[in-house]
């Protein structure tokens, strides 16, 4: 055995090794987005799902993005068929009410999905706090880019998006984007990028 | 109830395999050799117990018993029984039990078959083999615990991935490739049982090695054409490989086994490349955990990617394990292993085998670093990149294209040497095949230099190899009078690993000629067409009738139904291209059609349809020889099986004689024993 070329050897793996280790630190699917920091595309959209008091809006009523300047939106494109939807479904429902006497609006956007089987699930969920509206055609979904569902924007009060998440988004990501938009936290020196869960 | 047995089972099998590979070394240490009856015991107890595992996990699929994790993760009482069976490989846990339950029974025949020879290679080789099975029962007892209870019990699951479900050759394809994968241990085993048991400074332990080696490899190749042939009938794109890094990984082993199965000739007959050989049958295997590291760990963007966990760092550290430890040991070693052999002569068939290793080497070296470049440029500048398609088929295709031409020229030229001008005279029939298919390819269109001259060297290549077995069979029919037929089959018995190695040649030829024809000549076309309304692509037809929508219990399927139409304008048949929505997934599947034919396939995909059946838009792709990649595939695996069924004693051929005493020409022997 020679030990003095076993040891050069051995060293010849570190390197490899720690490219690996750094691997770790990296999402690959971490995709730049153009979208934070644009102008939120417009949008009209009907309500299916009403919602509870007091967030509640009544069926068949639009929801205009222009309507809403001056205000925080969550916009979360979900659906029955979405398995990941269902992980969001608590956290969103329950930080919507939570800042329901805050100029914040949660809107839900039907993707890919018939109203009824919207309906059913939010029943099967247990009710969701928020309206949910339907988009014909996926227009509202194209516009922004969707790559799948669950996938949530928030857009600040002058009507630009602030930050794009994919996946099932958490309470805690939730409070603090809104939190750092709301006229309150004038900081205004959020980060923008975009995140995957 | 079944998952706790399951689980109970891989947790002893952890203790077997730990105990196992532990009294190895002290066995052999203190010679007492009946002790190594408690390695093969645990050996076998392994290969049991996860049998056990994996036996108890096909039932909880097919009884839709969802209190298992896995089951209630992949499982769908909608899914058809066939893929509820195959997605044990579907997803993560699953694969990794598969791929223990696949070492477990390479490790159990390794033992069967070569418990009774002499010396501490097979008790080191069986120890190696039981550390990698220790780290995958650590996976399965830990972060890859595919049986975990599940609370409440779900009364239904969301299916295995949509993509996976949607062809038949998902059942084909991963267990090939787990095999292949997996089978490379073996040889790595023997490597790492012949520097401990001390008999690497001989050829003795290649002749056990490589026949696992060549199974391997067969299987492995295989397996990348069964995932190319997948990817082409499913993905919708009308291609079979984008240097993904999954493809590249799988792709890599196979690099470097070719390889080895090339200079374990010249080591074995010029005593000649033994560490080379030793290094190539190591790297192999690191090669094959760095592929499952780069699937499972989530650190490279791939669509073939698994969902990631703790797993990758279990990963991380055997890696680092495996490495530091054969890097040790061949490094350690490596004074004892080198070999005194040299070349005979530069005009010889071992310079060509060289080449050969130089080439294949390059290319893996190539496809490695562009496969980590990503991770690299992340690391030394912070910067996101992909490496594509232009880098690899610009970097590595040309060491490919000089590969083929190797391959015609390897076995015109005899073993030590040969004058200048018997080499001419050898090499220059050949090239009358480079001509003819290098006429073809001008005549079929081709006007690009690169093309044309793929085109030509597959023609040499093929002419070469054909010409050998012309010759044998000649000198059969002159010296024994037999008929072609008989003279074939007595000249490929004669030395099947000779004539094998040719017949997947062949193979090689046959997949090359299929990619090249196919990247060279392929056109496409997309339009939205009304019933009735018909596109040409390449002087074929197709001609929309109707679009339709079914109901199955998984998935909703619309299709669109076109008529092929011949020269004449008469229907000659139909195609009909599907998009698939099963009901977990948010996308559809696309599931193109495609009608074979000698000359190539007709590929259509439907790429939108109006709701109303009023228009379907589909792309027509017309791709020359694409076949002809898959019937090589077969060609190649029926080369590895001719050569795997090579005889002589213990694995020793006729061809293993050295040069001063030369071996029986088979093309002379009176007739196969």
């Amino acid at each position: 055995m020679n030990w003095r070329r076993a040891t050069i050897a051995m060293l010849a793996a570190v390197p490899l090794i720690a490219l690996f280790a750094f691997g770790f630190t990296r999402n690959p699917s971490e995709i730049p987005s153009p979208l934070p920091g644009r102008d939120a595309p417009a949008w009209a959209l009907t309500v299916f799902a009403p919602g509870e008091p007091p967030l509640a809006r009544p069926v068949g009523d639009t929801l205009r993005l222009h309507d809403l300047l001056g205000k925080v939106v969550v916009l979360n494109f979900w659906a029955s068929w979405c398995l990941a939807c269902r992980d969001e479904h608590v956290p969103l429902s329950e930080t919507a009410r939570q800042y329901a006497d805050r100029p914040a609006q949660f809107i839900g956007v039907l993707y890919n999905d018939r109203p009824a089987a919207g309906t059913r699930w939010i029943a099967d969920m247990g009710g969701q706090s928020y309206p949910s509206v339907v988009d014909p055609g996926a227009r509202t979904a194209i516009d922004y880019g969707l790559y799948g569902v669950p996938e949530t924007f928030i857009v600040d009060t002058k009507g630009r998006i602030a930050y794009k998440h994919l996946g099932p988004i958490s309470e805690r990501v939730l409070r603090q984007w809104i939190d750092s938009l709301l006229p309150r936290a004038a900081g205004g020196d959020t980060p923008r990028r975009d995140s995957v869960r | 109830m079944i998952g706790l047995l399951a689980h109970n089972a891989l947790l002893v099998s952890l203790i077997a395999v730990a105990f196992g590979a532990l009294i190895t070394p002290v066995a052999v240490r203190s010679g007492r050799r009946e002790w190594l009856q408690l390695t093969y015991g645990s050996v076998y107890a392994n290969f049991l117990l996860v049998s056990i595992a994996t036996a108890a996990m096909i039932v909880a699929l097919v009884t839709h018993d969802f209190s298992v994790s896995y089951v209630a993760a992949v499982g769908s009482r909608s899914t058809p029984l066939l893929f509820t069976v195959i997605s044990l490989w579907g997803a993560l846990e699953g694969s990794i039990l598969f791929w223990a339950w696949v070492l477990a029974l390479y490790a159990a025949a390794v033992v069967y078959l070569h418990h009774r020879r002499p010396g501490n290679l097979v008790p080191y080789a069986a120890m190696t083999l039981l550390f990698v099975a220790a780290f995958f029962a650590v996976l399965l007892v830990g972060p890859a615990d595919p049986f975990r209870p599940v609370s409440p019990v779900p009364l239904d699951g969301p299916g295995p991935n949509t993509l996976l479900q949607n062809h038949i050759l998902m059942a084909v394809h991963p267990p090939l490739l787990y095999l292949g994968y997996v089978g490379m241990s073996v040889p790595f085993a023997f490597a790492i049982g012949a520097i401990l048991g001390d008999e690497a400074p001989s050829n003795e332990w290649t002749r056990l090695s490589r026949r696992w080696m060549l199974a391997s490899w067969g299987f492995l190749g295989a397996a990348i054409i069964a995932g190319m042939w997948w990817s082409y009938e499913v993905l919708g794109w009308g291609g079979y490989w984008a240097w993904d890094p999954v493809e590249n990984a799988s792709f890599l082993p196979w690099l470097t086994a070719t390889a080895y199965l090339h200079s374990v000739m010249v080591q074995e007959r010029r005593d000649m490349l033994r560490l080379w050989t030793l290094n190539l049958c190591v790297a192999t295997f690191v090669l094959t955990i760095l592929g499952t590291f780069l699937t499972r760990s989530g650190i490279l963007s791939s669509v073939h990617a698994f969902t990631t966990g703790a797993i990758g760092y279990y990963f991380l550290a055997f890696i680092a394990i495996v490495l530091v430890v054969t890097l040790v040991l061949v490094a350690g070693n490596s004074e004892r292993v080198r070999t005194k052999g040299s070349l005979g002569g530069a005009a010889s068939r071992e310079t060509v085998f060289l080449l050969n290793n130089l080439f294949l080497t390059a290319v893996m070296l190539t496809v490695l670093v562009g496969t980590l470049y990503p991770l690299i440029a992340e690391a030394m500048r912070g910067v996101k990149v992909s490496v594509g398609e232009p880098f690899f088929n610009r970097m590595a295709v040309p060491a490919m294209v000089a590969l083929i031409f190797l391959m015609g020229v390897g076995p015109a030229l005899p073993w030590g040497s040969c004058t200048w001008a018997e080499a001419r005279r050898r090499l220059f029939p050949p090239a009358i095949g480079a001509a003819i298919l290098g006429a073809i390819a001008v005549l079929s269109g081709a006007r690009t230099i690169s093309v044309i001259l793929a085109f030509a060297l597959v023609g040499y290549a093929a002419t070469g190899n054909l010409r050998e077995y012309w010759i044998g069979m000649r000198a059969r029919r002159r010296a024994h009078g037999e008929s072609w037929v008989t003279a074939l089959v007595r000249l490929t018995g004669g030395n099947r690993r000779r004539y094998g190695g040719y017949v997947a040649h062949i193979g090689v030829l046959f997949v090359a000629l299929g990619v090249t024809a196919s990247s060279a000549f392929r056109s496409e076309r997309e339009a939205t067409l009304v019933p009735g309304g018909s596109l040409t692509v390449a002087g074929q037809t197709v001609r929309l009738k109707s679009v339709w929508g079914r109901e199955e219990p998984q998935r909703s399927v619309i299709g669109a139904t076109l008529d092929v139409l011949g020269k004449d304008g008469a229907v000659i048949g139909t195609i009909a291209p599907r998009m698939n929505y099963y009901r977990v997934s948010d996308q559809p599947v696309p599931t193109p059609d495609v009608r074979s034919g000698l000359r190539g396939d007709l590929y259509v995909n439907l790429m939108a349809f109006d709701a109303n059946g009023a228009n379907a838009t589909v792309k027509v792709i017309v791709e020359p020889l694409v076949p002809w990649i898959w019937f090589g595939g077969f060609v190649i695996v029926a080369g590895a099986v001719i050569g795997l069924f090579h005889r002589g004693p213990r694995g020793t051929a006729p061809e293993l004689a050295t040069e001063s005493a030369p071996a029986p020409d088979p093309a002379l022997a009176p007739a196969a024993p």
